[in-house]
């Protein structure tokens, strides 16, 4: 009986081992398969690839070869008559004669280097943020240092800068200081709103539940409306918050309530058991949270959270209707004077591709911060 | 009520008298409900100091539950709870002071996976006790020998084996220096040829004189190292003594009913 059993090996086994081109493939076969698997693929695959290619060859001649790269200067400003000329493409001489607006916004001119080194202070506080070795508390106190060191280049008046009213800050590098400070603020705000969202104590467990559900429930533009025009209502007579202060606490507040069910869904993710297992070691709530359960829940989390960061930091835009002047808005008004109004396109291409860099930076960070992060996963 | 504040007070006379009678457990008249469900009924159980007594009873019996109350992952309802003459009551100083004296090793092992083996058992001895990092290094590495995994230290859990990570976790809980061990069903989620290394550990532990409360079916275990034997049904105690009277000659047929079923299974 035992002797008809047939002894076979698994035939899928055997196929790969005789089929190698299959599993390689390479550019070629993967092209074959995926783009002209049949008469109807290959015709879609080329009719779309003309397609492309005419609309990215307009694009070129467009931004390139049509572009005006600068114009002559006139008795009364730039003459910009070449950009108008019938068929010519982008004018980035818009540009050139306007990117320290767009930057700086108001910012007196001559002064402009200030709000220039806040803007690299900005960058470099990110890039030695992103660097693990560099995640020790100390990083915190150079935080701080460097806020407090962008708020004195800022507003001087000290150290014989000149002081420049809030009013007059604009540009991208109002748009790095609210979005920054924001997630700066927000996020520790939501981590503790999280913790406080699963709290035993039902006065802060109902708390933390109305402010993030009133703060998701009502648009980021009504806050800052409320922030803009109630918040100097409420205020005691006499007392009056500067505008971005105002827009600023709305903005932290609004990334704080969506950061806190980030946090909170990380939370949810850890198994029962790890609490246990720190609570019969004998460690107290705060040691159980902070080197237990924050590492761990964050860390699964870091995908929405800096999904959450591009969407905030593209969401500081919406100042513009309370009048703040941030980098989008500066790119509206800078071509709000005649001689270069009807080049809002080549502004907004500007102030778009700035807006690119920053957030595709983030997300390929976060990518990258993945897989650094959850090495201990993978055996 | 004579009773028991007598039970309460005896911890601390026997200790002054001679070390080795202490009670290092004193379960009384213990009940617990969740919700409508009574899942200990008029528990009563005392463990001396260096006694090994294993628990055993069929699925859903109510025994992580009894020995979740010993450190308060559960909360008990009715009945008094008094370990190393510390009451487990609502006051916060008891229940801290309880923790640091029991130790406990989980079925799922509950490593924490951020943390190397090494800062799985450094963390708790350096933020609860203050013991300096070369130290709570030193005794780590000392306990990891014991219990023969001292060239895993900077791995992390995820790479370690099933049986290793139950060894890990045992020495986590013993760099607290706990007075009492609890083990809840700690080889039941192990391949079954894992199940010795882990199970040797335990043995030579006892050897120590630890203090020692585990539920386990492993009978092997059982016979070679328990002073005592608990059979717990439906949230009762049903049975307990000696390993050979309870295995040997079980009076109960519940008892005899769930040997039969254990046997079959192994
Ligand atoms: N957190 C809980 N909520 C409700 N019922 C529970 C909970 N934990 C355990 N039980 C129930 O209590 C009974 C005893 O459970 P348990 O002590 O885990 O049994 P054992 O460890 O002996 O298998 C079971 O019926 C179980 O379903
Ligand atoms: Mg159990």
């Amino acid at each position: 009986m035992a002797a008809s059993v047939e002894h076979i090996v698994n035939p899928t086994l055997i196929e790969a081992r005789e089929r190698p081109e299959l599993i390689g493939g390479g550019f070629f076969a993967w092209t074959r398969e995926n783009l002209f698997y049949s008469r109807l693929s290959s015709l879609t695959t080329l009719v779309l690839l003309a397609a492309m290619a005419k609309a990215g060859l307009s694009l070129f001649q467009w931004a390139f070869l049509d572009a005006v790269w600068s114009v002559p200067a006139g008795p009364q400003g730039p003459i910009t008559d070449s950009c108008r000329a019938l068929g010519t493409g982008a004018c980035w001489a818009v540009i050139r004669e306007k990117y320290r607006f767009i930057l700086f916004g108001t910012y007196p001119f001559e002064q402009q280097w200030r709000p220039a080194i806040v803007v690299a202070l900005f960058v470099g506080l990110f890039v030695v943020s992103a660097m693990k070795r560099f995640w020790r508390l100390e990083l915190a106190a150079v935080w701080v240092i460097a806020l407090l060191l962008i708020g004195l280049l800022m507003w001087g008046g000290v150290f014989g800068l000149t002081f420049v009213s809030q009013p007059n800050w604009g540009g991208l590098a109002l748009t790095l200081i609210i979005a920054t400070i924001g997630v700066a603020i927000a996020f520790p705000l939501s981590v503790f709103v999280a913790l406080g969202r699963r709290s035993d104590l039902p006065f802060i467990k109902w708390l933390c539940v109305a402010y993030v559900e009133i703060i998701r429930g009502v648009p980021l533009i009504t806050l800052l409306f409320m922030a803009s025009v109630m918040f100097p209502l409420l205020m005691p007579e006499g007392v009056n918050l500067d505008k971005l202060v105002r827009a600023q606490i709305a903005i932290i507040l609004f990334f704080a309530a969506y950061l806190a069910e980030v946090v909170r869904g990380g939370l949810q993710a850890l198994p029962k058991g790890q609490y246990e297992a720190a609570y019969v070691l004998g460690l107290s709530y705060w040691q159980t949270s902070r080197r237990i359960v924050l590492p761990q829940a964050l860390r699964t989390v870091i995908p929405p959270l800096v999904n959450n960061f591009i969407g905030f930091f593209k969401d500081t835009s919406l100042v513009l209707i309370i009048g703040l002047y941030d980098l989008l808005h500066s790119a509206q008004v800078a071509v709000a004077e005649p001689a270069w109004q009807g080049f809002g396109v080549e502004t907004y291409i500007f102030a778009g591709l700035i807006y690119f860099v920053f957030c595709f930076a983030m997300s390929r960070y976060s990518q990258w911060l993945e897989f650094g992060l959850n090495m201990h996963r993978h055996r | 009520m004579n009773q028991e504040e007598l039970k309460v007070v005896e911890p601390a006379i026997a200790e002054t008298n001679s070390p080795t009678q202490a009670i290092a457990v004193s379960i009384q008249k213990v009940n617990k409900w969740y919700g409508n469900l009574h899942v200990l009924r008029d528990v009563d159980l005392d463990v001396a100091a260096g006694e090994r007594v294993v628990v055993c009873g069929p699925s859903g019996s109510g025994k992580s539950t009894l020995i979740r109350c010993i450190n308060n992952l559960e909360e008990h309802q009715q009945g008094t709870i008094v370990v190393d003459g510390i009451q487990v009551d609502h006051n916060i100083a008891h229940l801290d002071a309880v923790r640091r004296e029991v130790g406990m090793v989980f079925q799922s092992f509950n490593l924490f996976p951020h943390l190397t083996v090494l800062e799985n058992c450094t963390l708790a001895p350096m933020l609860v006790r203050g013991v300096a990092r070369a130290d709570a290094e030193a005794q780590a590495r000392a306990y990891l020998e014991r219990v023969r995994i001292p060239d895993q230290a900077n791995k992390f859990p995820g790479q370690l084996s099933g049986g290793q990570q139950q060894r890990v976790a045992i020495a986590r809980a013993l760099c607290m220096k706990p007075k009492i061990m609890l083990f809840d069903e700690p080889t039941s989620a192990l391949d079954p040829e894992m199940v010795k290394e882990v199970l040797d550990t335990m043995v030579s532990l006892a050897r120590d004189g630890m203090t020692m409360i585990c539920v386990t079916h492993e009978m092997g275990f059982a016979r070679e190292v328990a002073d005592r034997v608990v059979f717990m049904d439906h949230g009762q105690i049903v049975e307990s003594g000696s390993p050979q009277a309870v295995f040997g000659q079980p009076k109960t047929d519940r008892l005899k009913l769930f040997l039969g079923q254990v046997l079959r299974q192994h």
